[in-house]
């Protein structure tokens, strides 16, 4: 067993994992920090998206021992006090998803795309969204509805 | 309960019925909140693992389990010896939960066990020893329709041919639909084409796997928690498969994370049980996407020969299509469905399909959106693009001079009451989309889609709370925004405000048995039920008014959410509004709730045209689709960003199907690609924004006039995206 | 299994040259872990390098660069002197996978993975680069074309990883750039890659080109046939074609589910073909 402390969402954590244990596995399973969903373990569809000192990764792809010192955010983080981020209100307002099981991954994805890039293209985000599969909605309202919260915060 | 013959739905002002409120499960949603099949746990719970062949068809002599049972943490083990034969009609699902004498395909579960660990239940799977007799297998359906294949059951007989074989076959049936002679009609054709194609399995490809979690104590009680499209067919077929009462069963539908037909059956959730029930333990089971690939139901492959005569001007003749369908190792393709649907956007005289369900050695295949209709509207409308082309009509025309519409005998039977096909061309032939220019390399294609719409068995509940709020039990898991379309249909019947009502969706044991969330049924049926309950419990608060008034309950009407008396002559009394109603409850006759329970019939058919342009690099075949609309009938949209979200997904797995998914199985008989990486479903930077226009034909058979959406949009992008790939312009 | 993630080089060299069984480097992880979870590698020993401040760096070094072994591809991406100086090799790391996987994947990893079709490897091999292997016997500079030595093998040595991707400093009038087909926009692994780097003389001729393809062979290949059609020409159609005809008949490629043995053979010269168009491009400073 390996001892990891870690901030996760800000908050300083400390627990003990398997070696080969997967930050996915450690977040779901001794966390219960369940909004990072596994669809596939094998970094090809991004439900597990969380970032790692700020990157998006697939926490799938990361081993738990891996997070020791480092700083993680996961889709639980990211309304603050209770108060919707941009992208979670639209999502909602724009019908950006079905089953909602990708949810988390496209926000922590699309969050992190928009720190990068406040204003981008469609393309932009169709690629930047690449890692990030849904088979419910066809994209095009997850497109839109990251279009509007790209606007809404550029306007503050 | 049918629209009323007064009530028309396309001019009533609905004052919730066609706006877009956000759903009630979105914020759980968006927050990481919402608890999915494989989010739950519970104290003291165990690991469940399942060992799969690696073979495609074996004979299983021996299951050594000695070993695995040895490892510390192992608390539970079972294999074909733990599921006795019941229930006929299930022998099928309980052989493919659990392989018997042979394992028929790559994946087939053989043994599983639970354990403290995902690591301790990882190591016991290698433990565990088969002893296997190799035998030949067969893959490809048209490979295991001819003499002398690998037979998989060898006591199949072909059903429904005469006489009746002796002989073993991987034929299980065959079925024919259609009215008139094709021969006689293709004599007064023009022109005449006969074509064969063939198409792939498909996977649903939802992105959350399979998972539960069983809890069975020594007393016959159990408790499941799974993510499925009907948490009532879990419960009925659980319990039969590993011998518990009904009534000793509670499921609970977890959110689920897309379905399209894939979890319509049981896979995991009676092996989840059965350990529980050995371990003494709570047991989650949750298949890795390998698993989800290999062990649950992909769709069916086809090989299909379609055969169309048409005239000169365009008037469809004859029309001819033999399809051969394999849905795996069972019997149980969605033949008919395909076979029934291969015509049906189409008013014809000579018509005919012939349908064979094949099995083959691969996994059991399940619904997926419009089981068996995309791969023959392939065919059929293929076929009718190339005669349009020879007889040089707009594609367009020649379906709008033999479209089906009110009154014409279907293809499979039935007469249609009002349908919107005709209205869907129409309305494709004039979108900005249909005449806009092309560019170097890129082609257009146009298709035609049709599927039937389920209705069935539904149970509704509606409980006026205290404070003038209502809670909506459903039974029907919702797959696609359904809570959001009951709580408008609910409020707009009360006369409340939309977010006054809150929709869940009730265990197996706190409702009534609901059919699976399947066939495009939930908005339809689940909807008509609501409807019926807010009326019942209507009827319910002004019967409490006029008891308060002093009146007769007949005397009182129901008026934007207040009880009013009906007229001058029943009395002059301020009306009383629904919260006001409810807060005297107690005093007038207590809690007051509205029911309904039908067997729903009347699901109106729905109808799509879609148009697709794509560029192909005329190097390397690479396709791009540049844009992409979708055209059909909603009958009437109650909710219309999840009807577009319909309309589009089923667009966007059309593309996928007709570009780059497919299964891929070697000369040995496994599956080549198990994972999201080879099996390629469309990403975001694969396609462009989805245009939708919803067409509402109103259905007579639903108060509001709605038909199903979520099946029709898969089936017309195959023959839709192949034509544009061909470079095919309009005319 | 121990995980172990060591700050210095040496004690990495250690650990892994110690008798720990069989050790694997983990650097971004996104074969490695992916090997784990299939059950195709199950090591008794994990290194995770990225604790090693030497291999988090890029440093300009020589007129080129060095890059660390643990340095991301996103990290790379954003790095404005190797995307003006080697776009090719930006470009072809940065097709590796998702933004996801940009967060974590290196180009040390995507060959040492020793894929055939790794898409760093061929725009690594046209761009000259060589690696820093470090060992229990000190270090050696190879060129990359030396690492891969089969699907899934390497030349590397017990013990041994790779420390650093050395690129050359960029010669005047130079372009490179990588292309791939996959059926997919994103998310796939190559069917055929075609990496090309060429530099032109004063008066526009074609005075070094390396060609390299992925996908087509058991490794990542170099066609001497297709840089010799280049060179002494000024990169014309006629140039192009003969270059391409070459990539094409330097493939010995399998049918696999992804991708046709003609299919691989076709393409490949039509990717090379239009990759040297993009060098050519570059080089001459558009």
């Amino acid at each position: 067993m390996v001892r990891v402390t870690t901030r996760i969402n800000g908050d300083e954590v400390t627990f003990v994992c398997e070696p080969d244990e997967t930050l996915l596995d450690v977040l779901r399973d001794r966390l219960n920090l369940t909004g990072a969903k596994e669809g596939c373990g094998t970094g090809d569809c991004g439900a597990c998206s969380v970032t790692l000192d700020g990157r998006v990764v697939c926490s799938c792809l990361v081993l738990g021992a891996e997070a020791e010192g480092r700083q993680v955010g996961t889709v639980e983080g990211i309304a603050r006090n209770g108060k919707l981020h941009p992208l979670q209100e639209k999502f909602l307002e724009f019908a950006a998803l079905q089953c909602g099981v990708c949810t988390p991954g496209f926000l922590v994805a699309a969050k992190a795309l928009l720190e990068r890039n406040p204003d981008p293209t469609e393309a932009e985000i169709r690629f930047g969204l690449a890692g990030n599969l849904c088979r419910c909605t066809g994209y095009d309202k997850i497109v839109r509805a990251v279009q509007a919260a790209a606007a809404a915060m550029r306007k503050g | 309960m049918p629209l009323d013959a007064k009530f028309d739905p396309a001019t009533h002002h609905f004052r919730l019925v066609g706006t877009r409120p956000l759903r009630p499960d979105g914020y759980d949603k968006v927050v990481g909140r919402a608890r999915f099949g494989a989010d739950a746990s519970a104290p003291g719970m165990l690991v469940g693992r399942i060992l799969r062949s690696p073979h495609p068809h074996a004979r299983i002599r021996a299951i050594d389990t000695a070993r695995a049972a040895k490892l510390p943490g192992v608390k539970a083990i079972v294999t074909r010896d733990d599921f006795k034969d019941g229930d006929p009609s299930l022998k099928d699902v309980l052989v493919n939960v659990m392989a018997r004498d042979k394992a028929l395909y790559d994946g087939h579960a053989v043994a599983a066990v639970a354990a403290t660990s995902a690591s301790v239940a990882r190591k016991a799977l290698k433990l565990i020893r088969v002893d296997y007799e190799i035998l030949p297998h067969v893959t490809d359906v048209d490979e295991a329709m001819k003499p002398g294949a690998p037979i998989l059951h060898g006591d199949m007989r072909t059903e429904n041919i005469e006489p009746a074989p002796k002989k073993a076959s991987n034929v299980a049936s065959r079925c024919e639909f259609g009215h008139g002679d094709p021969e006689q009609g293709f004599k007064q054709a023009d022109v005449v084409i006969e074509r064969r194609f063939k198409t792939e399995a498909t996977h649903q490809g939802y992105i959350e796997p399979h998972a539960c979690l069983a809890s069975v104590g020594s007393d016959g009680q159990g408790e499941l928690w799974v993510c499925t499209q009907g948490h009532y067919m879990v419960r009925n077929t659980c319990a039969a498969l590993v011998g518990m009462d009904v009534s000793k069963l509670r499921v609970t539908a977890s959110e689920i994370g897309g379905g399209f037909g894939g979890k319509t059956t049981v896979f995991i959730e009676p092996v989840a049980l059965a350990l529980s029930r050995k371990a003494g333990k709570p047991v989650k089971l949750v298949m890795s996407r390998e698993e989800v690939f290999r062990a649950s139901g992909p769709t069916s492959s086809a090989s299909m020969t379609v055969k169309i005569g048409v005239t000169r001007h365009g008037r469809i003749t004859g029309a001819h299509a033999d399809i051969r369908f394999q849905g795996g190792a069972f019997a149980g393709s969605p033949i008919e469905l395909g076979a029934m649907s291969a015509f049906a956007c189409y008013d014809l005289e000579h018509v005919k399909a012939v349908g064979w369900d094949v099995v083959t050695n691969r996994p059991k295949q399940a619904a997926y959106r419009a089981p068996g209709a995309p791969m023959v509207a392939f065919a059929v409308e293929s076929v009718l693009d190339e005669l349009a082309h020879k007889i040089g009509m707009d594609p367009v025309e020649l379906r709008l001079k033999n479209t089906a519409k009110e009154g014409t005998r279907s293809s499979y039977g039935p007469k249609y009451n009002r349908i919107g096909l005709a209205a869907c061309l129409e309305a494709a032939r004039r979108h900005p989309h249909y005449e806009a220019p092309l560019g170097p390399n890129q082609g257009r294609g146009i298709a035609a889609g049709f599927w039937f719409n389920f209705g069935g068995q539904t149970c509704v509940s509606l409980n006026v709370n205290i404070d003038g709020t209502v809670a909506l039990a459903v039974g029907t898991p919702d797959i696609g925004g359904s809570r959001a379309s009951m709580c408008m249909m609910a409020a707009e019947e009360l006369g409340i405000e939309y977010d006054k009502v809150r929709a869940i969706v009730a265990d197996t044991s706190s409702l009534g048995y609901n059919d699976i969330s399947e066939g495009s049924r939930v908005t339809f049926s689940t909807g008509l039920a609501t409807i019926a309950a807010a009326r019942d419990a209507i009827g319910k608060l002004c019967a409490r008014a006029a008891k308060i008034w002093g009146i007769a309950p007949e005397a009182v009407v129901w008026e934007n959410g207040r009880a009013r008396p009906a007229g001058p002559n029943a009395g002059d009394f301020a009306p009383l509004s629904l919260a006001e109603i409810a807060k005297t409850a107690a005093k007038t006759g207590g809690p007051i709730a509205g029911h309904h329970e039908v067997n729903a019939d009347g699901a109106g058919v729905s109808f799509a045209v879609h148009l697709c342009d794509a560029e192909v690099d005329p190097e390397t075949g690479r396709v791009t689709i540049k844009r992409y609309t979708v055209v059909q009938d909603a009958g009437k949209a109650i909710h219309p960003s999840y009807v577009e979200g319909q309309f589009q997904g089923g667009a966007a797995q059309g593309i996928g199907w007709a570009l780059n998914e497919e299964y891929v199985y070697g000369r040995d008989g496994r599956l080549q690609n198990p994972g999201f990486l080879d099996y390629r479903i469309p990403v975001a930077s694969d396609l462009p924004m989805i245009d939708t226009v919803i067409v509402e034909v109103p259905n007579p058979g639903h108060p509001y006039g709605v038909r199903g959406v979520g099946e029709t949009s898969i089936v017309p992008p195959l023959a839709a995206i192949d034509k544009a790939k061909a470079g095919k312009k309009r005319r | 299994m121990r995980y172990e993630a060591p700050t210095t080089v040496k004690g990495a060299v250690k650990l892994l040259a110690g008798k720990a069984g069989l050790a694997r480097v983990l650097a971004g992880g996104t074969d490695l872990l992916v090997q784990m979870r299939t059950d195709r590698v199950a090591p008794d020993l994990i290194v995770d390098v990225k604790r090693i401040a030497g291999m988090r760096r890029i440093e300009a070094k020589a007129g080129g660069f060095r890059i660390g072994a643990a340095v991301s591809g996103a990290e790379l991406g954003e790095h404005k002197g190797m995307r003006k100086a080697w776009p090719g090799v930006v470009e072809a790391a940065c097709l590796i996978g998702s933004t996801q996987v940009q967060g974590r994947a290196t180009l040390a990893g995507n060959l040492c993975n020793a894929s055939p079709a790794a898409d760093s490897v061929p725009a690594l091999i046209a761009a000259g680069a060589a690696v820093v292997v470090v060992g229990p016997r000190g270090r050696r500079t190879v060129p990359v074309e030396q690492i891969p030595v089969g699907p899934g093998r390497t030349s590397l040595k017990r013990g041994e990883l790779v420390e650093a991707i050395l690129l050359p400093k960029r010669p005047p009038r130079s372009g490179d750039a990588y292309l791939r087909f996959i059926p997919r926009s994103e998310m796939d692994i190559a069917v055929v890659g075609a990496g090309v780097s060429l530099t032109l003389d004063r008066q526009g001729v074609c005075s070094a080109a390396r060609v390299a393809l992925g996908a087509v062979a058991e490794r990542v290949i170099r066609v001497p046939e297709a840089e010799a059609a280049l060179i002494g020409t000024k990169v014309d159609g006629e140039a192009l074609e003969r270059m391409a005809a070459s990539c094409s008949a330097a493939c010995r490629p399998i049918d696999d589910k992804r991708g046709t043995r003609e299919f691989r053979i076709k393409v490949a010269g039509v990717l090379a073909r239009r990759a040297a168009a993009i060098a050519l491009k570059r080089a001459r400073g558009k």
